[in-house]
């Protein structure tokens, strides 16, 4: 039988409060599984904030501390410094936040804390909207997409403009680690985690996180659709350690955009058209990402 | 001791030092950019042991100091005017998590114009964050505050952050001989941070999930009132307790200054008591009895200390700093609550000094003219005046 590398220790405990097959649930199992126990955690404003349980119940085991939307960057920085003024050095301090938190509310403190440069792990789990809310736009959400503020009408007022990058705005404040991930690879999740726990400074995962409630999903295919996610190049899965990319999961067969749109109700008012062209964007994505691969790995001289 | 010549923002640099936060969380704003500067200093000549988070705004200030001082360790950071202002959600979530957190507030104008002036406004609006509220009257009165503000702050029945204010330029930038005590002094009177609760992996506890409506929300915030209301006698007991150990005796939540007899009584906030003292003692000269209530705390607000002063005069002249746009200034609104039911005396408002308008002697004597006559016909003239608008000849 084939070893797989996810550890057998649970410190997300049943009984919480997310929808049915919620994406976001399975990103902090396998993060606290990868991290273990001596780790604290911050979230802000997002369905996290829910999930864990009304008070005074918490599905989580280790320590946890809810902030505000826009402040996850400086709370990881404060606990990290307060934990360093104490000697504690070692605890895995980690925010953990949603997309709307992190690309949009949260981005002037996220960028605060990276180019601060504490060691600190800050963990977006991208549902591409705002969920806890009730399925509103945000930064991240992908071109075309149905939202509740995004609702189409005679105007077809989707989704229109590309998704905002997180990844790559942090690969830009030159922080030692960014990874993507999504909750179908979780070995390839649990070792990237495990590699960052090794390296100091800021970590940042971007991981995808369906969301059937909002996607116009069934629940039971989270999983699938998170995987055709990255066959279709729609959320490859790569990381850049000290600015080098490393491109993790090479499909060697790509699913057409189409099949992967399909699959969900917020895409299903797309024209042939409309997703030819968003089919053109993943793919110069996908290039435009094998390319970094090759250069920063030291390949320049070929291009 | 050592006796130093201190601006007010050096005062509270060194309030902080010798408190011995261990995270320090900055952002630059003037007026308040040279107390920051000044840790930045200690700390950088090894004078001061503390992380020093230089973060991306006073929002994030704040919440750092939150997550810090909920990890287990003391905090400070000091801020102005739209610095303050921005902090306000935050403000609220350090009381609400019942963190001592102190901060030094320079009282700046708030924009539009801008102005980077003395003016209350933006402490006065956040009344309503649960944080006490210290206004100094001089710079030996912001470090000692600071001092105390542990002090009382961290007992585990109060558990509530403080905000030592001090004018814009009036203090933060105008040097005067101060005491600045011994470590050792300051160490015993402080001592060591002992909080009570904190986030820890061998012990790992939820702090702020989520509450429903037939949870303790309400009753969470009735122990932050009831915090609110034993903070006043702690804060008695601290500065007669700090009177012993360092020599030099605050007067609780209000200053009186020859209030005995008085005819009328001025009530204000800041530095305009300094003015107003000597203009005082000229009055009295002359024979004309008028006297001082300064407002060190107005969070708590002290209500009983109102209710005690006004029986000694014939009237209250309010003086504020600051507005309340709909009705009358803050403090005059909150002093008259607190006397409704206790007084039939008038009470008059009087609006000074705002975006830093300087107030002079003169300016007080003529309001406490006003305030005699009132003190006098007993009826107020105009319930609330703005003392000294362009063009306004009663006051020119």
């Amino acid at each position: 039988m084939r070893h797989l590398p996810i550890p057998e220790e649970e410190y997300m405990l049943p009984g919480h409060t997310a929808c049915l097959g919620c994406g976001a649930t399975l990103v902090m199992r396998y993060l606290l599984k990868a991290l273990g126990k001596n780790t604290i955690l911050s979230i802000p404003a997002c369905c996290w904030a829910v999930i864990p349980g009304v008070y005074p119940r918490r599905a989580l085991e280790v320590p946890l501390l809810y902030t505000a939307f826009e402040v996850t960057g400086a709370a990881i920085s404060g606990i990290k410094e307060a934990l360093n003024a104490m000697g504690k050095e070692d605890v895995n301090v980690v925010g953990f936040a949603g997309d709307g938190g992190t690309a949009d509310i949260g981005i002037q403190a996220l960028s605060g804390a990276v180019e601060r440069g504490h060691d600190v792990f800050y963990i977006m789990y991208d549902n591409e909207a705002y969920m806890n809310t009730g399925i509103q736009r945000s930064g991240s959400t992908p071109m075309g997409a149905w939202t509740t503020t995004t609702p189409g009408g005679k105007k077809r007022m989707y989704k229109w403009e590309p998704k905002k990058n997180m990844a790559e705005i942090m690969v830009a404040h030159k922080i030692p680690y960014v990874a993507t991930a999504t909750i179908a690879y979780p070995e390839d999740f649990i070792k990237k985690l495990k590699k960052a726990k090794e390296i100091k400074g800021p970590k940042f995962f971007q991981v995808f996180s369906p969301c059937p409630t909002g996607w116009r999903v069934p629940p039971n295919k989270s999983v699938e659709v998170s995987k055709m996610a990255v066959l279709s190049k729609a959320f490859p899965l790569y990381e850049v350690e000290h600015g080098k990319y490393r491109i993790t999961v090479k499909p060697k067969k790509f699913v057409p955009m189409k099949d992967y749109l399909k699959m969900q109700g917020r895409f299903r008012h797309l024209t042939e058209e409309e997703i030819e062209r968003i089919q053109e964007e993943v793919d110069r994505n996908w290039e435009e990402l094998l390319l970094k691969e090759k250069i920063t790995q030291g390949e320049t001289h070929e291009i | 001791m050592a006796k130093m010549i201190l601006t007010g923002n050096e005062s509270a640099a060194w309030g902080a030092r010798l408190s011995k936060p261990k995270v320090v969380a900055a952002y630059p704003i003037t007026p308040q950019t040279s107390i920051i500067e000044k840790i930045a200093e200690f700390i950088a000549n090894g004078e001061m042991d503390a992380r020093y988070i230089r973060v991306e705004s006073e929002h994030s200030a704040m919440a750092a100091c939150i997550a810090a001082e909920n990890t287990g360790v003391r905090t400070f950071t000091a801020t102005s005017a739209h610095g303050l202002t921005l902090m306000h959600e935050m403000l609220i979530w350090a009381s609400g998590a019942r963190l001592p957190i102190v901060m030094s507030v320079v009282n700046r104008a708030m924009a539009p114009p801008w102005s980077v002036w003395t003016d209350q406004l933006d402490s006065v609006a956040q009344r309503d964050t649960g944080w006490m509220q210290i206004y100094s009257e001089n710079n030996q009165e912001v470090l000692d505050s600071i001092i105390m503000a542990y002090r009382v702050g961290e007992k585990h029945n109060i558990l509530l952050p403080t905000m030592i204010m001090e004018d814009a330029f009036i203090l933060s930038h105008t040097a005067e001989a101060v005491d600045v005590p011994e470590q050792k002094l300051v160490d015993d009177f402080v001592g060591e941070f002992e909080p009570a609760f904190k986030l820890d992996p061998q012990d790992p506890g939820g702090f702020g999930s989520l509450i429903m409506p037939e949870g303790p929300y309400m009753e969470f915030r009735y122990k932050m009132a009831l915090a609110m209301d034993e903070a006043r006698k702690e804060i008695r007991k601290v500065t007669e307790e700090f009177a012993e150990v360092f020599g030099r005796k605050y007067p609780g939540l209000v200053e009186e200054y020859r209030t005995e007899d008085a005819d009328a009584i001025m009530v204000v906030m800041g530095t305009i008591a300094s003015t107003a003292k000597d203009v005082i003692d000229a009055l009295r000269e002359k024979g004309k009895k008028v006297g001082l209530a300064r407002i060190r705390y107005f969070r708590p607000f002290p209500y009983e200390e109102l209710r005690e002063i006004v029986k000694k005069a014939d009237m209250l002249g309010i003086v504020d700093r600051s507005y309340t746009f709909g009705y009358g200034a803050a403090l005059y609104t909150e002093t008259k609550g607190a006397l409704y039911g206790h007084t039939d005396k008038p009470i008059k408002n009087y609006v000074v000094g705002l975006g830093g308008r300087d107030i002079t002697p003169d300016v007080l004597v003529k309001i406490f003219d006003n305030m005699l006559k009132i003190a006098k016909d007993g009826v107020v003239d105009r319930e609330i005046e703005w003392v000294g608008l362009h063009g306004d000849e009663r006051w020119s």
